[in-house]
């Protein structure tokens, strides 16, 4: 059984339709790259997953346990969506690091506010994130010392911290500079392994083909095409992926 | 002669001070809550705390410090002499006149409030909401985002306009002499009418300047100690 399932999954602002019916499979250990024009609705696919939305109908679960029905009121207990919450982290496009912090303090304020482990466990937990996202020589310098692939690459090791079950990014490197994204990409692909499910929305088609196990192309709110990365990139069926990959490959 | 007056004004600063101090110590968090109110997503509370807002910066502090101090009088007054009597009207003519240096405090309690409050908000609302969505996606509570996110940053933000709407107290604790409580400059006036002495109005100017010098520097400490981050 795959990890994560969602179901038929939608979302209305308004009028406008963004999500209309969305299926998506993962499973433990693979790597998602979802692709699409701009308005698209891969981010708010994201932050549905991440409860930062609430979807109008559709299902979300992982490991087997729902953690989102439509069909069913919306959940007031604020407790239990903070729990839900926890199976999905996510990085966001513009970092969102608390500037007030150092590195470290970033990486660990969501852990040491659950104090379920020692304040020393915390840290060396902290200091091992930011080790493999390769800063462990700036746990306390603070967020405007570092350049933008080293705030994501802290942004990365913050969502890590609370080990949720599938993590989500949500275009981690278009807020960068060109040659500021190969670091921030290193660190997502050294983290794929059976540890990491990881759901990526990008418009790095080189980073989707080489890294991701499964290719997602959304287009108008539904999932247009979904394959391995050689069916959908070498050989795609529908004409909207088609146009879309030559548009992205031809820049 | 000097030592006198000097004497006097030191009098009159003193509960000068103390109307700066104990207006700041309510109207700090008061304005915190009233900043709650008027972002509330309620409009039943929304709307009252806005009107209520617009009312008192939309009015001379004097004119609120005589309603505090004359207005519970008045009301009291009037509601006895009403034929019909009822649990309203008695109540209200237990009304009395208040003491003096209390309803100086309740005005510029909530004088002060209503003005912090709309500087909290700006400080407030300039925050992104990626600040507050991390502290979700991380798991935390709406307190914990709140007082561990949000606080110092609007904190930080907001001190430049704190600091001029605090120099500004400073000097407006004057108006209380209004209604008659014995502030620096009510001391120093009394000097022109007892010994037709004008030098201790000027020489008030001196314990303003002190005490603002003070605060100045105070501010300056504060915005060196939160200048380790930006944002």
């Amino acid at each position: 059984m795959a990890l994560l399932e969602v179901r038929g999954l939608c979302k209305s602002f308004g009028h406008t339709e963004v999500l209309r019916g969305i299926d998506l499979d993962l499973d433990c250990g693979e790597v998602m790259a979802i692709l699409g024009s701009s308005g698209s609705g891969k981010t708010t696919l994201l932050r549905c997953l991440n409860f930062l939305e609430v979807a109008d109908r559709g299902t979300i679960s992982v490991g087997g346990e729902m953690l989102f029905d439509g069909s069913l009121p919306a959940e007031r207990n604020l407790k239990e969506v903070r729990k839900k919450r926890l199976h999905f982290g996510l990085v966001f496009q513009s970092f969102n690091l608390f500037p007030q912090y150092n590195c470290l303090d970033n990486v660990t304020l969501a852990l040491n506010l659950q104090k379920k482990q020692s304040p020393d466990e915390i840290n060396d937990i902290g200091m091992k994130l930011l080790d493999r996202v390769g800063l462990a020589d700036k746990v306390g310098s603070y967020p405007w010392q570092l350049s933008g692939g080293q705030q994501q690459r802290v942004a990365i090791a913050r969502a890590l911290a609370l080990s949720p079950d599938v993590l989500c990014f949500d275009e981690p490197t278009s807020a960068l500079d060109p040659e500021l994204t190969g670091e921030v990409l290193k660190v997502i692909r050294g983290l794929k392994g059976k540890d990491n499910t990881m759901v990526v929305v990008t418009h790095e088609m080189e980073f989707a083909r080489n890294v991701a196990d499964k290719i997602v192309f959304m287009s108008d709110g539904v999932v247009e095409e979904t394959g391995t990365p050689e069916e959908v990139f070498g050989n795609p069926k529908s004409p909207k992926t088609a146009a879309f990959l030559s548009k992205v490959i031809e820049r | 002669m000097f030592i006198t007056v000097t004497q006097s004004l030191m009098e009159g600063f003193g509960v000068s001070v103390q109307i700066f101090g104990l207006t700041l110590l309510f109207a700090l968090p008061l304005g915190l809550v009233i900043s709650f109110g008027s972002m509330s997503r309620f409009k039943v509370i929304k709307i009252p705390v806005k009107v209520f807002v617009w009312i008192i910066r939309g009015t001379p502090l004097m004119l609120q410090l005589i309603a505090i101090f004359y207005g519970p009088g008045i009301i009291g007054k009037w509601a006895q002499q009403i034929e019909a009597r009822n649990f309203l009207t008695d109540f209200l003519s237990s009304w009395a006149v208040i003491d003096r240096f209390t309803a100086v405090i309740i005005a510029f309690i909530i004088n002060y409030a209503c003005y912090f409050s709309e500087i909290y908000r700006g400080g407030i609302e300039s925050i992104s909401r990626g600040q507050y969505e991390a502290g979700q996606v991380l798991g935390m509570t709406k307190p914990q985002i709140f007082f561990r996110i949000i606080l110092l940053q609007v904190v930080k933000r907001i001190v430049p306009p704190m600091s001029n709407e605090i120099i500004t107290l400073v000097k407006d604790t004057s108006l209380a002499r209004t209604i008659a409580v014995y502030e620096l400059i009510w001391n120093a006036q009394e000097f022109i009418k007892s010994k037709g002495l004008l030098w201790p109005l000027f020489y008030t100017a001196a314990f303003y300047l002190l005490f603002c010098g003070i605060l100045t520097l105070l501010f300056n400490f504060i915005e060196k100690k939160l200048d380790y981050f930006k944002g």
